[in-house]
């Protein structure tokens, strides 16, 4: 700064950014807080007035409880969104990884078309070809299967995680490979011992996104999932929330959302380095 | 995005390998990816044209009508309105978007103490996802269990809990709070890696010409960040115009179908009206376009970076 400031308007001016910082940090973070909160309170307040957001007659899972009765149930939904998220992250780990080492560091026939073509689903958004997406996976008897689910949210993925594995690979020194292939190293060891050391960032960054991707995604599970034991946990709480099981409770409304929520919030703050580099690289784009 | 695609890669090494045998190889590595792309992606695009020209049902024969779902749509009112409510949501949601965004972006973007707690807490909303955001909001919007009204009503503020959802104006505005609450944090990033790639030297340069902080915002800031700005508004318009679980979660296109979308209508007709054919039609509408906003896009970030 080339103009002098004096101390005490120093000192004004980090009062005024760190009350505006605070301030706005709790518009933000306040309606997590406030709903895992009230998921704790027992089932008699939940019909008191909202204020204070905590229980005040003492900690409760009833709500929590309560949720695991309605349809088939939080568990049974909650272990299918595990199924499919942890799916989702394992194929397009392995998918991207093939397919980024190839695009890095093959050339064959195609290969221009094919990463284009990848590439451009991006373009086209998958809600417009649901309808179709629903008819192939009848015709491919996964109609309403978890496994069908994950074929879609697997290719959901690829667009971006492909491009950062190729630009991962394409980072790779070649004269580190060279050095393995003359070591004797085979394709297999090479990729394995070699290379995904090397792209580490880049496959832990992938398997983030593609977990929340598949963790929070809705309008497919909705469409696709028909039966009660396949629904996702957005699908289960929509049903929920909207009467479909009876009255609403809104205190198992509180404990689900929270549900949904913690697994992609402790995923963030460990991960955050890996997902601000995600987004910095879609920005790059 | 495609720019990608036509970067070249840095010039490979001659004789990595031995012979023309191993690059099929590469074919091998790609084929899973490729495999994917078409069965859930190139075949349900194909798929999505030819049944737009049909008449098909969930249950029974599907036959060939030509063009009539693409007429029929032409008098289908409430897919037209679908489509004005969408555009109008758009421009609204955006604008509000980049008006809280901009100034967080600003605020967190020099490495300041606390500087990168802050970013956490505003980015925390972005990572839970809509339908969660939508479901939470629900509650915090209910009249009788929720959170604002009844609130507001044993705070004393309103003599009469207030119903947000009932009609048209709060309904809306509370979606746009929620989504902004819900999205600004992911655009901030965003725009605090445009706003980190303006040389330093550059403002200070500018500081000494004696420019006030307006002027060097206008003069430097905004030309500067022309592509990271086009990008967000990218982002925010595409994923606005695809809005789908706020509008179905929140006000089920209530109050009186003022607040269906477009994504919403096509919902409809094809998984609650099962008319899979009109559907596609739909689709394909929604398709053009979305495709045709896409070209104009990338045209917006091509645009050589510059001072205009």
């Amino acid at each position: 700064m080339a103009q002098a400031i004096s101390a005490r308007g120093k000192l004004a001016a980090r009062l005024a950014r760190h009350s505006t910082g605070i301030i706005a940090s709790i518009l933000f973070v306040a309606p997590i807080v406030w709903t895992v909160l009230s998921a704790f309170k027992p089932a008699a307040e939940a019909r008191l007035p909202p204020l204070p957001p905590w229980p005040t007659t003492g900690f409760s899972l009833e709500n929590y409880a309560t949720l695991n009765s309605f349809g088939d149930g939080l568990w049974a939904s909650a272990q299918n969104s595990i199924y499919v998220s942890v799916m989702t992250v394992i194929l397009s780990v392995i998918v991207s990884v093939l397919a980024g080492y190839g695009f890095s560091r093959f050339r064959f026939p195609f290969k221009d078309l094919f990463f284009v073509l990848i590439l451009s689903t991006i373009m086209i958004p998958f809600q417009s070809i649901l309808t179709p997406i629903f008819l192939v996976l009848t015709k491919l008897g996964l109609h309403n299967t978890l496994t069908g689910l994950v074929g879609v949210y697997v290719t959901l993925q690829l667009p971006f995680s492909i491009f950062m594995m190729r630009n991962a690979f394409d980072a790779v020194p070649r004269e580190i490979e060279e050095a393995a292939r003359m070591d004797g190293a085979n394709n297999v060891t090479m990729l394995l011992k070699v290379m995904l050391p090397l792209v580490w960032p880049g496959v832990v960054t992938i398997a983030l996104f593609a977990f929340l991707g598949a963790w929070n995604e809705f309008l497919a599970a909705l469409v696709l999932m028909t039966d009660q034991s396949k629904f996702t946990l957005p699908v289960m709480m929509t049903a929920l929330q909207s009467g479909r099981f009876g009255a609403i409770d809104w205190g198992a409304v509180q404990a689900g959302v929270t549900v949904m929520m913690v697994p992609c919030l402790i995923l963030f703050l460990a991960l955050q380095r890996f997902y601000i580099r995600g987004l910095m690289a879609g920005a790059v784009k | 995005m495609t720019t990608i695609a036509t970067t070249t890669a840095p010039p490979r090494a001659k004789k990595l390998v031995g012979a023309g045998r191993r690059q099929w190889i590469g074919l091998l590595y790609v084929a899973p990816a490729v495999a994917l792309v078409m069965v859930f992606f190139v075949i349900p695009l194909g798929m999505t044209a030819w049944m737009s020209l049909h008449n098909w049902p969930l249950m029974g024969d599907h036959f060939y009508i030509g063009f009539d779902n693409y007429v029929a749509i032409l008098r289908d009112t409430r897919f037209w309105n679908a489509l004005k409510f969408t555009g109008y949501y758009t421009v609204i949601v955006t604008i509000a978007i980049f008006a809280v965004a901009f100034p967080l972006a600003i605020f967190i973007e020099k490495p300041r103490p606390l500087a990168n707690l802050y970013r956490t807490f505003f980015f925390m909303p972005a990572v839970v996802g809509f339908a969660s955001a939508s479901l939470l909001w629900s509650w915090l919007l209910n009249v009788d269990s929720g959170l604002f009204s009844p609130a507001a009503y044993e705070l004393g503020l309103i003599d009469k809990k207030f119903n947000l959802l009932a009609t048209f104006q709060p309904a809306f505005w509370s979606i746009i709070a929620m989504v902004v609450w819900k999205v600004a944090g992911f655009t901030m990033i965003i725009l605090m890696t445009g706003l980190q790639s303006i040389p330093q030297d550059l403002q200070e340069a500018a500081v000494i010409d004696g420019a006030g902080p307006f002027a060097r915002f206008r003069a430097i800031t905004l030309p500067l960040m022309r592509r990271t700005l086009a990008l967000a508004l990218i982002l925010s318009v595409a994923g606005s115009i695809l809005a789908f679980d706020q509008f179905y979660i929140i006000l089920r296109g209530g109050p009186r179908n003022q607040t269906l979308t477009a994504v919403y209508w096509i919902f409809n007709q094809s998984f609650v009206s099962f008319k899979l054919g009109y559907g596609a039609a739909l689709s394909m509408v929604l398709l053009v376009i979305l495709v045709a906003l896409s070209l104009v896009q990338l045209w917006l970030l091509r645009k050589p970076e510059g001072l205009d």
